[in-house]
Order: C-alpha cells, then sequence, then structure tokens
C-alpha cells in the first residue's frame, strides 16, 4: 500500500500515539491531483488519525488564506466520520504531515481534494464499525454511532467510543466493502455554517502568521533590491553598512543581505549600502501596454471553432466590434509575503506564507541541494493570497540566507518589495466582433483575446457560429504563451483571465441587447438554453427585483453571468453615477450562485461578498503604475484599493443543486463584477466602458465624449 | 538614543531599555513578542498595526517608541479580559467580520478606541471611521455590521 511522500509509516504510527492504525483501502481511491505525476493518497491514514483520546487529527495540504478551508474539510470529516466538530484537530499545509497537495487555488479544495478528505473519513468510519462490531460481538448493521461513540441500536448501553476502540490497538484490518458518502439529506455538520474554527484565535491576536514566528537566534533580513526589474548590478559599497553595530553582511552571487537582531536596524544598514545599477531601456507603460500586447503576442490558440464565420458575417443583420482593455492589477494581500527558515542537523525548516508548500520544499531542495524529506515547509495561516502567494520567493531568500548564515532567518517583505515582485495580474485586451439576426439572436462570436489566457473565455450562450481564439495567454501554464510580452513577472490572481474574459464577454452581450432594444436578462435567456444558467438567473432577478426594461433606462441596473470552476454566478448591481464628476457609486450588488452542494453556507456567502468587494478594485481602481520595469505604485497611497465608504451591500443567494457535488466557491463571483459594473453604467447613462479599471476620470471623459457626439449629430 | 523606557502595557508595567527612536511595532513584535498587531504597509496608511495609546487609537508602525514613555499601551492581546471576550471580539465572530484575519487586530483595536468615544453611533459614523483601516478580503459590511452590534454593548466595558 502506498504512502504519501513524505510521511513514513514509522512517522504515522509516531502520529498516532496509541490511536488505531488500520489499514483497508480496498476499492482504491484514485484522486487525480492537478499535477498528473501525483495522485492523492489511497490510504486514509494519510489523511486522518484517531487518537485514542477520541480526538481526530486531520493532515490536509491545503492552506487557510481566509477562504475558510480550516473550517468546511473539518466539516467533512466531521460529517463523514460521524463525529463533532470540536473533536476535530486541522493540521494544513505541513510538508512533512500532510499528504502531497499542488496548491491552494482555481477554487479546487473543496471541489478536488474534498472528495478524497471525505472518502476517507468514510472508510474510517467503515473500519471503526467493523472494529466495533467484532468486539461487542454484534453485527455493524445493529450498530449506530453517534459523536465518535458506537453504541448497539437494541442495547444503546452497550457502547464502545472511537477512542476505546483505538486503545493500544495497532490494527491492520481489510474492510471489504465500499465505503459510501453522506447523501446531503443526512447532513449533520456539512450544509451548516458553525463557527469559524480561526475565529477565536484571530479576534485575539494569538492566529500566527508567517512573520509571527519566533525561534531562538533568529535574524531579521533586508535584501538589496534592484531599482527597477531587468536592473543589473555594476558596483557595490557596503562598507558603511558593515560599520553599524550588529550587522551580518551577506553577499552571495546576486543575493545581497544585512541580518539583525532588530529588523529595523537591518532596514538601517540596507539603506547605507551604496549600489550602481546598469537600468534596461524601458518601453512601456500603462498607457502604451494595450498596443504592445496585441502586438507582440503573436503564439496563437484558437480554443472553439464552430459554424461559419464568413457566412454568418455576412448575413448578420447588425455586427458588432468592441475592444477592451484592462491594465495590471496586484494581488495586495494586506499580509506581506513572510518566511522563516531554520536548518538544523542538515534538516531544513521553513514557516512561510504561501499557497504552495509542496511546490516550495520541492524548490527549496533543489537550490539548498538537500533532500526533499530534509526540507520541511510549515504553512501558518496566510493573511491573504488571490493567487500572489504561489510565488514563494521569500521563502527561498529566507532559506538561503540561513544556510549561509547558519542561523534562523526572517525575510518579510515590505510593502514596497511586496508590490515590486508581485505577479501581477497581467494588462490584456479582449477584441470581439459579434452579429445578431432579425430575431435577435446572437448568429456570429468571433473573440480574441490577448495575454489574459483562456479561463472564461468559452461561451455559454448558443451561438451557431464561433470562433475562440487567445493569444499570448499567460505565463504560467498556457500553451499560448512561450514568450511573455509584460515588462515584470505575471501570475494567477483571483480567478485569473475570467474577471477579463467575464467583462469583455458580457459587457457585449449587453451591448447587443441593448442594440435590439431588448431588456438584458430577457435576452440572455433568449439566447442560452443551460437549465443551470437560467435558473441562477432568475434567482438574481428575483432576489434584486429586476424588472424589464431596454438597456439604458436611466436606472442603473447591471446584469452579468458566467461560470467559474464549475460553479454557475448571476449577478445584479443598482449604481448612481454623477454625470459631471464622473463619480460612481455602487448602491447595491445582489448574487446569486449555483455551486452545487453546499459544506458550509455562511462561508459560501462571505466568498461571494468578499469576491464581489474585491472585484471593485480591479473594476473601479485598481491599475498599476509603471514605466518599463519600473513599479511606481510603493504603497496603498497611490494604488487604491476597495475602502469601506464605497463597499456596498452585497447579497448572496445560494441557488439549491443537492444533486451535483461541490463545486468551487472562492472565485466565481468576483469574475462577474467588471461587466455588471460597466453594465449598471451604461444603463445609467449610456456610456460604454470598454476599460478597467473605470475611474471617476474615465467614466467623465466618456460623458463628455458621448455628450460632444450628441451635440454633433443634432448640428448636422 | 538607548535609554531605560518605562509604561503601562496591556495593565502591567513594563521597563525596557532600547533605542527610543525604534518604532513601537517592532518593539511589541520583536523582544516583547506579541505579534498580533501586524505591519501592512510601514507608513500608517492600512492601520494593520493599530493599538491605543493613553485612550487613542495609534498607528504603531509609525509610532516611536519614545513617545510612548509612561503611558497606557493596549494591544490586539490585551482587549479579552480574565478570558473573557471584549463584546466587539465577539461581535466579529458573530457577524463573520474577518477571512483572513490579519487585518483584524488593526480593526478592532481602532472600533474599540471609537467605540469609547461613541458609544452609539451612526452607521455612516462607523463607516467614516473605519476608512482608514484597509481589508482586502473584503469584509467591509460585516465588519460595519459587527461594530453597529457591539456598540450598544460597551456598557461596563472600558
Amino acid at each position: 500500500m502506498s504512502t504519501p511522500e513524505g510521511i513514513s509509516r514509522r512517522t504515522l504510527f509516531k502520529l498516532a500515539g496509541g490511536g488505531i492504525v488500520i489499514f483497508i483501502g480496498l476499492e482504491p481511491l484514485i484522486v487525480r491531483a492537478q499535477d498528473a505525476r501525483r495522485l492523492y493518497p489511497e490510504d486514509f491514514n494519510a489523511y486522518l488519525i484517531v487518537g485514542d483520546n477520541g480526538r481526530v487529527t486531520v493532515f490536509s495540504g491545503k492552506i487557510e488564506m481566509g477562504q475558510g478551508v480550516l473550517t468546511s474539510q473539518a466539516q467533512m470529516v466531521a460529517e463523514e466520520l460521524d463525529v463533532e466538530l470540536a473533536a476535530i484537530d486541522m493540521v494544513l499545509g505541513d510538508t512533512d504531515k500532510c499528504p502531497w497537495d499542488m496548491g491552494t487555488f482555481g477554487s479546487l479544495t473543496t471541489r478536488m481534494f474534498g472528495p478524497a478528505l471525505r472518502a476517507a473519513a468514510a472508510k474510517a468510519r467503515l473500519a471503526l464499525m467493523t472494529l466495533a462490531a467484532q468486539k461487542l460481538g454484534v453485527p455493524a448493521k445493529e450498530l449506530f454511532v453517534k459523536d465518535g461513540v458506537v453504541s448497539v441500536i437494541a442495547e444503546p448501553s452497550r457502547r464502545l467510543s472511537y477512542g476505546a476502540l483505538s486503545k493500544g490497538a495497532r490494527i491492520a484490518q481489510v474492510v471489504d466493502q465500499n465505503a459510501v458518502l453522506r447523501s446531503v439529506s443526512k447532513f449533520r455538520v456539512m450544509g451548516s455554517s458553525p463557527m469559524r474554527l480561526d475565529a477565536l484565535e484571530k479576534v485575539t491576536g494569538s492566529a500566527k502568521y508567517a512573520a509571527d514566528i519566533r525561534i531562538p537566534g533568529m535574524v531579521y533580513a533586508r535584501i538589496l533590491r534592484p531599482p527597477m526589474h531587468g536592473a543589473q548590478l555594476l558596483k557595490i559599497d557596503t562598507s558603511d553598512a558593515e560599520k553599524l553595530a550588529g550587522v551580518t553582511l551577506i553577499k552571495r552571487g546576486d543575493l545581497i543581505a544585512v541580518l539583525h537582531m532588530d529588523p529595523e536596524a537591518a532596514g538601517a544598514a540596507l539603506a547605507k549600502i551604496k549600489a550602481d545599477w546598469r537600468l534596461p531601456e524601458q518601453t512601456v507603460d500603462q498607457d502604451s501596454i494595450f498596443e504592445f500586447i496585441v502586438k507582440h503576442a503573436v503564439d496563437q490558440k484558437n480554443i472553439a471553432n464552430k459554424g461559419d464565420l464568413v457566412a454568418a458575417r455576412a448575413a448578420a443583420t447588425r455586427l458588432f466590434e468592441t475592444t477592451y482593455q484592462k491594465g495590471y492589477v496586484a494581488h495586495a494581500a494586506i499580509e506581506p509575503h513572510a518566511a522563516l527558515a531554520e536548518i538544523k542537523g542538515g534538516k531544513a525548516t521553513i514557516w512561510a506564507s504561501t499557497q504552495t508548500p509542496f511546490p516550495t520544499r520541492d524548490r527549496i531542495a533543489k537550490i539548498l541541494g538537500l533532500e526533499q524529506k530534509n526540507v520541511r515547509v510549515i504553512t501558518p495561516f496566510l493573511g491573504g493570497g488571490f493567487g500572489g502567494k504561489s510565488a514563494d520567493d521569500q521563502a527561498v531568500e529566507a532559506a538561503q540566507l540561513a544556510q549561509i548564515c547558519g542561523k534562523p532567518v526572517q525575510v518579510a517583505w515590505s510593502r514596497a518589495e511586496e508590490f515590486f515582485y508581485d505577479r501581477f495580474d497581467p494588462a490584456a485586451v479582449v477584441k470581439i466582433v459579434s452579429g445578431t439576426n432579425q430575431g435577435g439572436r446572437i448568429a456570429l462570436w468571433d473573440y480574441s483575446v490577448f495575454a489574459a489566457g483562456e479561463r472564461g473565455a468559452t461561451s455559454f450562450y448558443d451561438i451557431p457560429n464561433t470562433r475562440i481564439r487567445s493569444s499570448g495567454g499567460t505565463t504560467y501554464g498556457s500553451e499560448s504563451a512561450r514568450v511573455s510580452v509584460h515588462p515584470f513577472a505575471v501570475g494567477p490572481w483571483r480567478a485569473p483571465g475570467a474577471n477579463m474574459n467575464v467583462f469583455a464577454s458580457e459587457s457585449q452581450i449587453d451591448l447587443m441587447a441593448s442594440a435590439a432594444g431588448v431588456d438584458p436578462l430577457a435576452f440572455r435567456l433568449r439566447n442560452l438554453t443551460d437549465l443551470r444558467m437560467h435558473r441562477v438567473l432568475t434567482a438574481v432577478a428575483e432576489a434584486f427585483g429586476w424588472k424589464a426594461a431596454a438597456a439604458p433606462s436611466g436606472r442603473g441596473f447591471g446584469l452579468a453571468c458566467s461560470v467559474d470552476a464549475g460553479t454557475y454566478v448571476a449577478t445584479m448591481a443598482e449604481v448612481k453615477v454623477n454625470s459631471v464628476t464622473g463619480q460612481i457609486k455602487v448602491v447595491r450588488i445582489v448574487c446569486a450562485q449555483d455551486m452545487g452542494i453546499v459544506v458550509n453556507p455562511e462561508g459560501a456567502k462571505m466568498q461571494i461578498e468578499g469576491g464581489i468587494t474585491m472585484g471593485l478594485g480591479y473594476t473601479l481602481t485598481e491599475e498599476l503604475q509603471f514605466h518599463g520595469g519600473e513599479i511606481l505604485d510603493h504603497n496603498f497611497d497611490s494604488y487604491a484599493i476597495p475602502r469601506f465608504s464605497w463597499s456596498p451591500q452585497i447579497k448572496a443567494v445560494l441557488v439549491k443543486n443537492d444533486d451535483l457535488a461541490p463545486q468551487g466557491g472562492g472565485e466565481p463571483a468576483i469574475t462577474t463584477t467588471g461587466a455588471v459594473i460597466a453594465n449598471a453604467v451604461f444603463d445609467a447613462t449610456g456610456v460604454r466602458m470598454t476599460q478597467l479599471p473605470m475611474t471617476t476620470k474615465r467614466i467623465r471623459q466618456a460623458i463628455i465624449a458621448k455628450n460632444a457626439k450628441g451635440k454633433t449629430a443634432a448640428v448636422e | 538614543m538607548k535609554r531605560e523606557i518605562q509604561f503601562i502595557l496591556n495593565g502591567k508595567p513594563i521597563t525596557l531599555d532600547a533605542d527610543d527612536e525604534r518604532a513601537l511595532l517592532w518593539v511589541l513584535r520583536t523582544e516583547l513578542e506579541l505579534t498580533g498587531s501586524k505591519y501592512g504597509c510601514g507608513e500608517g496608511i492600512c492601520g494593520a498595526c493599530t493599538v491605543m495609546v493613553d485612550a487613542k487609537a495609534v498607528r504603531s508602525c509609525t509610532t516611536k517608541l519614545k513617545t510612548v514613555a509612561g503611558k497606557e499601551v493596549v494591544t490586539i492581546e490585551g482587549l479579552a479580559r480574565n478570558g473573557k471576550l471584549h463584546p466587539l471580539q465577539q461581535a466579529f465572530i458573530d457577524h463573520g467580520a474577518l477571512q483572513c484575519g490579519y487585518c483584524t487586530s488593526g480593526m478592532l483595536m481602532d472600533a474599540y478606541v471609537f467605540l469609547r468615544e461613541h458609544p452609539k453611533p451612526s452607521r455612516d459614523a462607523i463607516v467614516a471611521h473605519m476608512e482608514r483601516n484597509l481589508c482586502r478580503c473584503g469584509a467591509h459590511q460585516r465588519v460595519i455590521d459587527a461594530i453597529e452590534a457591539a456598540s450598544g454593548q460597551m456598557e461596563g466595558q472600558s
């Protein structure tokens, strides 16, 4: 029987203490991990241990960054194993203890790891029941379990707790029976919203994040950074820095750092290093980047082809050609990247704020020249990730410095470093040529996305003639991006690519509905047959109080829908736009979501609210300012993320669909934000915004341009 | 300048022998090992490091140690008393007013000082006050809900 990498059988026994180790696992559960080279383990012992005190320790390679999976995973185990939620202790993102995992991203924890975790708990329950049946001398079907206690149905006083069953026993046992996941109608713990397991720690300040870990003898590092991406170090003078008391200077190739017992003193020493840099030629900025991308994103991939585009174009009664743009967006988690590394006795331990503990372990092992088993990554709570902590450079830096200096080293990035080394959501362009026929049906959809990637690019509307192409993809795993078109690193953001693709697609749909003089909801329903989408659209309209009217109606109502991470989402918004200043106020938002079985309804709603609120940033204010490789935003004073005064009331509606396994929850809702606001602005003003973010200035300029055009038309 | 500095920290007098030009945040987070106050921006913009000094909310990342000499400092670790959560902390839990939790300490401390001064503020006043705190997870409305709910329960609390 296989064991997960990093956990030897001996370790399992050690972890188990006096607990049960029952080997079952016939009917192998082969859940493919995201990385096809690896699998989630079949043996349930890799996921959980039942201690002799009855407490259940659960091991998951997923990490908690605010999305609530600490609690939802515990709920799954409590449900399938039949124990109280309070009896569960969670161990997350520890590479020495948890089954291998690719990382926490893509809204995959519940929909991909969830089935493996639930099955492990169900199998463990089966094994414990079998054991209890033997000990009590009663067939298993005559037993019942409540809160980790197995009792005889006919004689409830005859009982054995899971802990008592495990006492002193280490049993390798084969259960020749398939474990069945609990049906929704029998849920006790899943489907409810218990208090978050991390809530108490987080309101008392005792929750530990990577920068909060303290070990004796640790020092704080500040690292020399180039003034812009692509700069080369020519000359360095560290003499003044070295004169400061308590400073250790590290120079190893490009890695130049000062270490000190006091992080501020390390920063002061760093400031005394004099460095000369050769600077690269700066080619693009936030205004010229779009033309640059379209010109240079030459790698092209065809994603979908259907029908006859040429004939459809000739036959269309109306053609619509629009170009959409979006700038670079930062992750801007409030916690900057941080890590503490200690190397002792040939073994490295790294506490890191990372979404990818296992890949981080592998990368550090390679760079330090250690075997994977001699590197352990432990993941405390993350202060937000949003894809940005799939990058793990700070952990590598801490590990390298610890190896060089022989002391435990903390690397905690400053806010400026966080902005500089962020792997931004890429600037992107979408060009759409679409057409409608006389019945107000969409007949043509010719879609080209540049630099955002494919996610969310395919259409769920019934359009007979379509072509979808992606150019310059992204540099994180897209086939259409062999060469980066960006002046600095880009990477996965929350729902990467889908935010841009849904903004463009759903704006274009609205534009066609308006031209046809048809209510945007009716137009969508007319052009799609997907029942799940019909249901979420109907649900959001009812909760919002939508009344049919063609846009622009002056009401400031907008609609957008999308499919992401297996989840269907439809969002409506009401906005007010000051037609003189261009100032926008988002009055309210309603979002309906079908995500299959819901593990934790309140948690799911918090993800919807959080996603949409975060989405208002890329929609209204967030756009990185840069000049070539020079990042001009260094802090939150110039880079404006959503604030209290403009965060609207958001009503989240979960559309029941218990016939479907749980789908993604962290990302889907955010994908609709750009389009729903753009469509609401159009409904309020008649101005079609095609560039994100829709800043006050851009809205004002668009209104002025429209009015000028109107006047010209009147004169003519 | 390195010197002996005394102040009250979470109800207890302490004496430090430290450079008084250092930022309060780093003194708290390093030798005092009170890591509940967070670094978020280093320039007093985000609010994650907020603590109370003599009944005023301050940004500890831009507060020099020398300015708290002889004063009373309360950090997030001092908000719960005798193992009992402050009503504001309980309200944050009840309203789901946190996700990643990184901004939560600062939000709580700023709201705590605000409610001491304004026991029954309007919702708009809460929003206006909290405007200077940043949250990236999008818990904004729930944070306001929590503060509003706690505002009626501050009696007998200090």
